[in-house]
């Protein structure tokens, strides 16, 4: 890793005061990744700062969902250079996987289980401790009588508060969000942004991707575009909504 | 690495106190494999008897790769996986963890189907330190086996099918060994037996190390 390459991040709270700016948390150059056969990334670059929030943004497919699994170390990184919190991917992937908590489709939780149970197991699994598995039942809504519920008698919403109570509870210093408002209720998307900004302001570093536009604009410092399995780094703007029938410009953000 | 072993035998424990899975499918599966023996064998008990320790270990290796498929089903479904990977938990542990869980669940079935065999089939138990013995060394060598090639096979979407073909192969000795080893002690001859337990305790060593070593790769790759 070579910080003098890298563009200071938009946003970035690093860098101030004379103190010489700190190594981005994510640092993308090149970024081979192939599922089977298929580059699902093709040379993507990325620079995300400390305490930044990035929104990935792109068409169905683009690659959002890789590039977030790869930050998580649960992709391989082929040809390039990979580094996540100092954490070398192309060699050590495994070393920042408990540094980093993903947010992704899948909820991460056992049916037969109750909320508590998940949360708990999680969380120990992290090292972290029971107040803090406690404290983010209470934070994301799921504690009281939701707490002994199995989490296979829960609506869609309540499991992805649950699953945001396990991320929350290992308190990682990168947070990856795969459509985090995804099935949340107008409160429970209150709830995700007030936790990416008191996350960034207790500086931890958030990449999500996001359907919800309007929300995700006005939380990210940073709008990437992913596009065929690479990247281009832009400012947060307004939305541009497209001309019907102009595909390419869709604002889809998936 | 012990305590994620512990961390994870709890968890896969309490999955199966919650859902009851293996009380109310796995067991009465097994029963009915002894059943259906008795009634197949009834009318010559000789045979019956002759063949009961063979037919224990039988119904035993059916019924755990039931508990076997059901320990990474768990796993396959919504993110497990991935969050297993990111969990930071040492793979060695989860492996161990849920090579503890599988035996002792086998370990509840082997007792019933013990109570099973003394009800059906008549049998009067004898040698009961050879028999502990080949039950605790069988058990540890069908889940550590079990556990390995279960997450061989976890991430593939033929694993219900494949399991069975890649295991029942591979726990052959374990078959033979326990079975032998029962059989010298229902027939009061336990020297006879205590030789099979070493190659049963070799057979349980082997996969405990080559689990405690590759379960971490083989969870990557599945």
């Amino acid at each position: 890793m070579e910080p003098s390459h890298h563009p200071e991040p938009a946003g970035s709270s690093s860098g101030t005061g004379g103190r010489p700016p700190e190594p981005p948390v994510v640092h993308l150059r090149r970024a081979v990744a192939l599922l089977g056969d298929f580059p699902a990334l093709a040379g993507a670059d990325l620079d995300v700062g400390r305490g930044e929030i990035v929104l990935l943004r792109g068409a169905n497919g683009a690659g959002k969902t890789t590039v977030l699994r790869t930050l998580a170390g649960l992709v391989r990184v082929s040809e390039g250079e990979a580094t996540v919190l100092g954490v070398d991917l192309v060699t050590d992937r495994n070393a920042v996987r408990h540094r980093v908590g993903l947010l992704g489709h899948g909820t991460g939780l056992y049916e037969e289980l109750t909320v508590a149970d998940n949360v708990r197991f999680w969380a120990r699994a992290c090292r972290a401790r029971p107040e803090d598995a406690d404290a983010a039942m209470a934070r994301l809504g799921v504690d009281g009588r939701l707490r002994n519920v199995a989490v296979g008698r829960l609506s869609t919403g309540q499991r992805r508060r649950t699953s945001l109570a396990c991320l929350v509870a290992r308190r990682p210093e990168l947070w990856l969000l795969d459509e985090p408002h995804a099935g949340l209720d107008q409160e429970g998307r209150d709830v995700v942004d007030s936790l990416v900004r008191d996350a960034t302001a207790a500086g931890a570093t958030v990449v999500m991707s996001s359907h919800e536009l309007d929300r995700a604009l006005s939380l990210a410092d940073v709008v990437v575009t992913v596009a065929g399995g690479t990247t281009r780094r832009e400012q947060p703007g307004p939305v541009v909504v497209p001309m019907i029938g102009d595909p390419q410009e869709a604002p889809d953000v998936a | 690495m012990w305590r994620d072993a512990l961390l994870v035998a709890g968890k896969d424990l309490r999955l199966e106190w919650r859902s009851r899975v293996a009380l109310n499918q796995v067991v009465p599966f097994a029963m009915l494999v002894l059943i259906v023996f008795a009634f197949a064998l009834d009318p010559d008990r000789g045979v019956l008897e002759r063949a009961t320790p063979g037919l224990y270990w039988v119904a035993v290796l059916f019924s755990g790769l039931l508990a076997l498929q059901r320990s990474f089903t768990i796993e396959a479904v919504d993110g497990n996986r991935d969050s297993l990977r990111l969990s930071g938990l040492d793979p060695a542990g989860i492996f161990l963890g849920k090579a503890m869980a599988v035996g002792v669940q086998l370990l509840v079935l082997e007792v019933l189907l013990g109570i099973g065999v003394a009800l059906l089939y008549t049998t009067q138990f004898r040698g009961w330190a050879l028999l502990v013995a080949t039950v605790v060394v069988a058990t540890a060598g069908i889940a550590a086996a079990g556990t390995l090639y279960g997450v061989l096979a976890a991430g593939l979407r033929v694993r219900e099918t494949l399991l069975p073909l890649l295991l029942l192969p591979v726990l052959a000795p374990v078959l033979i060994g326990s079975t032998r080893a029962f059989e010298a002690a229902l027939a009061d001859a336990p020297a006879d037996g205590w030789p099979w337990i070493g190659l049963l305790a070799v057979f349980a060593v082997l996969y405990t190390v080559a689990g405690v070593l590759g379960f971490g790769p083989l969870l990557e790759e599945s």
